[in-house]
């Protein structure tokens, strides 16, 4: 605990010296990008709300989401809000939300039609609480993505996979090519979003709704999950050794082809951005795992905690229309790698998986994901479940999966 | 007090009761008073906002069917049997060799307290390197020829607790050694005179007459060891964020990512009660035995 205090006073102190003079309102925005691509993204922001005469003064937190959103909960809980502050939108902040800490924005959504520009609009609903808004959506991530190294599928002698079942057919080359076959860091939430995927794509939409939406247990018991553990299992074998923590050195591993591939969101693609590298050309994406091609509205949104000095809430309010511009939208999402929140954006400068993206949000092929779904305690729990699942080679699958299915079954 | 009379109990050394206030307000208010609403907050479904709705011991049936906190459990015995015997022998060891009179005492005594002066964080941090199968110890002895050889403690989880023992012994034992080289400074010269006399060789009369006299130096350090056993955490945290998966768990990291990062301030609660109750169970017999009944001098 000690450490992430640290980090967050050195992030506030690092802020702080940026802030300089500043005739107009500062607004310090807390947010967890921090990795090569989400700093360039939301430096975009960053100037952009600066353009508008305020000042945005960054609270960058290191350590991704389980880090920072403490630090973030216990500032606002213990009298010290921040201007503005990043939260997956969904159920994370939603008991902060339900003890009056966070501004209201149903006023400005109305005034700004954020219902009609806003796509899909299940994006809406993850910001919406009895009927009011509290949240400006930024972007829509989506888990569902397989990043493969073409350059090491090269090496093995075995041709670019186009879905999950010829990756796992292809993984003894690699493994006789001295490659790792799949890259996952030691961060349990990597272990269990990597489940979540699987469970989208060999599973399918239906079941992935059954279990984690109607949390619906003897249906995790089932044999149609049971065939998820068993993909799950494999992608652990091809796992084995991946032997880092964070998800960037994860991706890392595949940028220099050190790695097959790796099961990570969107936000990969910033990295693969960073190292210069071509989609189609250096490196290889399917979403949905070329299985079930959907995307889930997950995202990353900004929350006002209710602020008493009049001047910055004025600035929280610049800041939220300014979020949802068209032109920043298009600035903070081609660095990202995710996708814009609005439908009406032209996104010509997208590379080729991004475009991919775009096009199945097009067909509507939306679905919601485990931020919108669960809460944050269930998420712990999967979290240690499949951390563990995923070191420890010699824990079954039927082991795992009674476990899963208990987890599911007192799930809220 | 020039008047004769006695003066009454209570204003007796008024100044060090007025003194004192603040201490004690401190101790009935934050300790006290903090772990009374810690417990009785563990009996609410609390999530990420404290509320007083009743559950029953809801909170413990399900902190004790989760296998994260057997296995934090089972660590933390493991971690503190070992960590309590290495420290004290290896502990006495070194202050028994210091005060044989040797040269250079001092550079020695410095070498060893030196790593107590960094932060568990930091030895957390130097320790993970040096395990590192990439660039630590199993890579330097490969290099040297051994090709063969194999220590990669943090990525096996059924021996990543003792990477993590490893690493807290180096950077506590020399405290423990000083605390005991106090001890043994403090044996009268005429003692071991006397022992020198009656013929008894050098390590019976360390292991029945100095160390019985040491008593009282042992059980401070007894305290000082065990308190910091119970709270382990930040080693943990920067050794392997108790990994791989959840073999190097401890119940300090799962009290905190239950409260924090689970938003489940019950179950965290639950679990700090029960490390609560843990440390009432060691410390109230030893604290009747070594307080209550006849008063030593």
């Amino acid at each position: 605990m000690r450490y992430q205090l640290m980090t967050a006073a050195l992030a506030v102190t690092t802020a702080l010296q940026f802030a300089g003079p500043a005739a107009a309102t500062d607004l310090e925005v807390t947010h967890w990008w921090t990795s090569g691509g989400e700093a360039a993204a939301v430096a975009e922001l960053a100037k952009a709300f600066d353009a508008t005469g305020n000042h945005w003064v960054d609270g960058a937190i290191a350590g991704s989401g389980g880090t920072a959103r403490p630090i973030m909960i216990s500032r606002i809980t213990g009298g010290d809000p921040m201007g503005a502050t990043q939260f997956n939108h969904g159920r994370q902040a939603e008991e902060l939300v339900q003890a009056g800490l966070m501004r209201d924005l149903t006023d400005l959504a109305t005034k700004e039609k954020w219902t009609e520009i806003v796509q899909p609009k299940s994006l809406l609903d993850g910001c919406t609480l009895d009927g009011k808004i509290y949240c400006v959506p930024v972007n829509i991530h989506s888990w569902q993505w397989l990043w493969l190294s073409n350059a090491a599928f090269e090496k093995a002698g075995v041709p670019v996979p186009k879905n999950w079942n010829e990756y796992v057919a292809a993984a003894p080359a690699l493994e006789k090519a001295g490659i790792q076959p799949l890259a996952v860091g030691g961060q349990p939430w990597q272990a269990s979003g990597a489940f979540d995927v699987l469970l989208a794509a060999v599973g399918g939409t239906d079941a992935f709704l059954k279990v984690y939406k109607d949390k619906d247990a003897e249906f995790a018991a089932g044999p149609e999950v049971a065939k998820v553990f068993k993909a799950a299992d494999d992608a652990r074998k091809m796992a084995k050794n991946t032997n880092v923590q964070d998800w960037n050195q994860a991706t890392n591993l595949v940028i220099t082809g050190k790695a097959g591939g790796q099961i990570m969101g969107d936000w990969a693609q910033g990295e693969f951005q960073v190292a210069g590298q071509t989609a189609g050309k250096d490196y290889t994406c399917l979403p949905g795992l070329g299985l079930n091609e959907v995307i889930a509205t997950g995202g990353d949104a900004f929350y006002f905690p209710l602020l008493k000095d009049p001047e910055k809430s004025k600035a929280q309010e610049v800041l939220a229309h300014t979020l949802l511009d068209p032109k920043t939208q298009v600035a903070f999402n081609l660095k990202k790698g995710s996708l814009p929140v609005r439908g009406d954006v032209d996104l010509k400068a997208a590379n080729d998986c991004m475009k991919k993206g775009l096009e199945i949000l097009a067909k509507g092929n939306v679905m919601p994901w485990t931020d919108q779904l669960l809460s944050q305690d269930t998420q712990k729990q999967k979290e240690d479940l499949f951390s563990e699942f995923f070191a420890k080679q010699d824990m079954t699958v039927e082991d795992a999966q009674k476990r899963f299915a208990a987890i599911v079954g007192s799930a809220d | 007090m020039s008047k004769s009379e006695r003066p009454s109990q209570l204003f007796r050394n008024l100044n060090a009761k007025i003194a004192s206030i603040p201490m004690i307000l401190t101790a009935l208010v934050i300790f006290v008073g903090g772990s009374a609403w810690t417990v009785l907050y563990s009996f609410t479904s609390s999530k990420l906002l404290p509320r007083l709705n009743f559950v029953g011991l809801d909170q413990y049936y399900r902190l004790w069917s989760v296998p994260r906190w057997l296995v934090s459990i089972e660590n933390l015995l493991i971690y503190g049997v070992l960590s309590l015997l290495f420290s004290l022998v290896i502990g006495f060891l070194l202050a028994a060799l210091l005060d044989q009179k040797i040269r250079f005492e001092d550079t020695f005594r410095t070498i060893f307290l030196y790593p107590f002066a960094l932060s568990f964080i930091v030895t957390g941090l130097v320790w993970q390197w040096l395990l590192n199968p990439e660039f630590g110890v199993q890579a330097v002895v490969r290099s040297l020829g051994w090709e063969s050889f194999s220590f990669n403690p943090l990525y096996d989880s059924s021996i990543v607790i003792y990477g993590i023992l490893i690493a807290a012994l180096w950077q506590g034992t020399g405290l423990i050694m000083c605390l005991m080289l106090a001890g043994l400074r403090g044996i009268d010269e005429d003692i071991w005179k006397a022992a020198r006399v009656d013929g008894i060789p050098t390590w019976k009369t360390y292991l029945f007459i100095i160390i019985p006299m040491m008593r009282p130096v042992f059980i401070t350090t007894l305290v000082i060891i065990a308190a910091g056993i119970v709270k382990i955490y930040d080693l943990v945290v920067a050794q392997t964020s108790g990994g791989p998966g959840i073999a190097s768990e401890v119940p300090a990291k799962y009290v905190y990512d239950y409260m924090f990062f689970a938003q489940n301030l019950g179950q965290g609660f639950a679990a700090s009660t029960m490390m609560l109750l843990s440390v009432i169970i060691v410390i109230v017999p030893w604290a009747y035995l070594e307080f209550g009944g006849k008063k030593r001098v």
